[in-house]
């Protein structure tokens, strides 16, 4: 079963049920897919046995062989080229690496390069399986590199995948193709407005979903009201407790201090397992 | 000849006003960004309010804009093939790097819009469609202008549609006289977080002392250095761990950032949230109130400066 923990606003505890969920099942791969600001590796401390670049590529154009036709920054949808009467400038940060400058230049003056824009990195902590990415500071394109990690994947694991924050491409690049999705809201206004959102991303991949609600207590009842008009199911509730936070933020997964919570994750898996 | 025009910010160079433009990030989703920034819509007198997070935005639940414009957003294509005048030749599918098209069918999620099928069809039955993928916003509310988006769910562009958010607030200032522009940003550090940071004067990050806050800050700094950006933190909800406190403000000692405020936890934050009011107006009396009158106080001697 592959299972992405997801939830729109930022700061909700995707992190802390990706994680305390994988310490509470046997036979769990992690794969993080916030490339921009990946946190999982921070609870699990894992050893890391492998870390390898993931490129993209970008156009290189020979300037003896191009006539400053512009038929190739015509083409590019993304303005990664751009053609002066003299000179070519490429923006590889742009270039989505199509390949259709290359198809359109009728002079063949256009090859591909590689460039890195991130590294993947294995590993394993607290017995858990831990594949993540990480996007090198001042690159835009998060989404190849979370289709790299996502290439990591092992069929017979249960995968549990930790999706960025938001409800753009980069949620729909780590949602897509899974089985279920968890989605972590707090009971606040905020919570609930991005949770709508993604509600609505996930209903347009036809990816089925459940509700946790984390930090409950605070805030108000309407996330509760949603849910049930919406017939979304809320598998769990995580209280707003000082302990807990005061946990996270020593990096420390609260379900190694509080075990009682380990049977609750693994029923909430078993009960999404059945319903498969 | 240089004139100011304001004991705060903002100047008038040979006639034009220069707008100073800050940025709200974070790094990590949750920190406070829009708590903060709808305090300072509160505390400035005439600056544009942008929310640069165009596909979870939520100041705008804060400052109650009423809407006067209206944009489409139209950035991205989709490939369409015809079925009834395709000859299944495959070569779509082969060429397309983005693995969108299986048995001549292509999948409007991974499509990127590039337009190589298209251009590869031999018997031209592929046609890219423009589609809307989100609105932009002018409005007004009763602290200010305000430049704001909503992508449609699920969509891609949305640094581009920040790059129209920012378009946007720029006109919107030098239309109303308005020396500041306060960005509220995405979290994270790539497409749409770049977008929220081109051309601005200084990036404001609002950390929280968790492990987790202080990789994501760091992270956020080395992006904010990486654009010659200079840079600010704050310190939210600093009581939940102090020791991990003292180590940001060490660590942005060291690496010369100032550290311009710390924020104590106070739930009362959260009811603020509830009420759909900006905490130093729901609260003004409250610790977590005049912290932020102080940071956003020492923020602004740094714009100007």
């Amino acid at each position: 079963m592959i299972i992405t923990v997801a939830s729109g606003k930022g700061g909700t505890g995707k992190t802390t049920v990706a994680v305390n969920m994988a310490l509470s099942l046997e036979n769990v791969q992690l794969l993080d897919c916030d490339v921009e600001e990946p946190n999982s590796h921070i609870l699990l401390q894992p050893t890391i046995t492998e870390t390898k670049p993931v490129c993209t590529k970008f156009p290189v154009i020979s300037e003896d062989l191009c006539d400053y036709c512009r038929k190739c920054s015509k083409f590019c949808a993304y303005n990664a080229l751009f053609v002066a009467p003299k000179t070519v400038m490429v923006f590889p940060q742009l270039c989505h690496s199509c390949g259709g400058c290359v198809l359109v230049c009728p002079n063949n003056a256009i090859t591909e390069k590689e460039r890195q824009i991130g590294v993947i990195k294995k590993g394993e902590g607290k017995g858990v399986e831990i594949v993540y990415g990480e996007i090198d500071v001042g690159e835009a394109m998060a989404v190849p590199l979370i289709r790299a990690v996502k290439n990591e994947m092992k069929d017979d694991k249960n995968v549990i995948i930790d999706a960025p924050p938001g409800t753009a491409c980069s949620l729909v690049a780590s949602v897509h193709k899974t089985d279920f999705c968890i989605l972590v809201t707090e009971p606040t206004p905020f919570g609930l407005h991005d949770l709508k959102i993604t509600v609505q991303v996930l209903k347009n991949l036809g990816v089925p979903m459940g509700v946790i609600v984390n930090c409950a207590g605070l805030g108000d009842r309407k996330v509760y009201e949603y849910c049930e008009k919406e017939n979304i199911p809320l598998l769990m509730e995580i209280p707003f407790s000082k302990r807990i936070a005061e946990l996270y933020s020593r990096g420390v997964p609260f379900v190694t201090q509080m075990p009682e919570w380990k049977e609750k994750f693994q029923k909430m898996w078993d009960t999404l397992q059945r319903g498969m | 000849m240089e004139r100011k025009v304001s004991e705060n910010v903002g100047y008038t160079t040979e006639g034009n006003v220069m707008v100073k433009k800050i940025t709200v990030l974070s790094g990590k989703g949750g920190t406070g960004k829009t708590s903060l920034t709808a305090s300072f819509a509160v505390l400035t007198q005439h600056a544009v309010l942008t929310d640069c997070d165009v596909d979870a935005p939520d100041l705008h639940m804060l400052l109650k804009p009423e809407i006067l414009e209206t944009q489409e957003f139209k950035a991205s294509r989709v490939a369409v093939i015809d079925q009834d005048t395709c000859v299944q030749c495959g070569k779509c599918e082969e060429n397309c790097r983005f693995g969108a098209i299986e048995k001549q069918v292509v999948d409007p999620i991974l499509c990127e819009g590039c337009g190589v099928c298209a251009y590869i069809c031999p018997v031209a039955t592929i046609e890219l469609e423009k589609r809307v993928s989100g609105y932009a916003y002018i409005s007004k509310t009763k602290y200010g202008p305000m430049s704001h988006a909503l992508l449609n769910p699920g969509e891609e562009n949305s640094g581009k549609l920040v790059a129209l958010v920012r378009q946007n607030a720029k006109k919107v200032a030098e239309k109303d006289n308005c020396e500041l522009i306060v960005n509220d940003g995405p979290p994270g550090i790539g497409c749409p977080v770049i977008a929220s940071l081109g051309g601005v004067d200084m990036g404001l990050i609002v950390t929280e002392p968790t492990l987790s806050g202080i990789h994501d800050m760091e992270r956020a700094l080395g992006l904010l250095n990486h654009f010659k950006i200079p840079a600010l933190v704050c310190v939210n909800k600093y009581d939940i761990n102090e020791e991990n406190t003292s180590r940001i403000v060490e660590f942005c000692e060291s690496n010369g950032v100032e550290v311009v405020g710390k924020i104590p936890f106070d739930p009362i934050v959260t009811e603020a949230m509830v009420a759909g009011k900006p905490i130093v107006e729901y609260a003004p009396k409250s610790n977590v109130s005049k912290a932020i009158e102080e940071l956003w106080e020492r923020t602004l001697e740094q714009i100007v400066t």
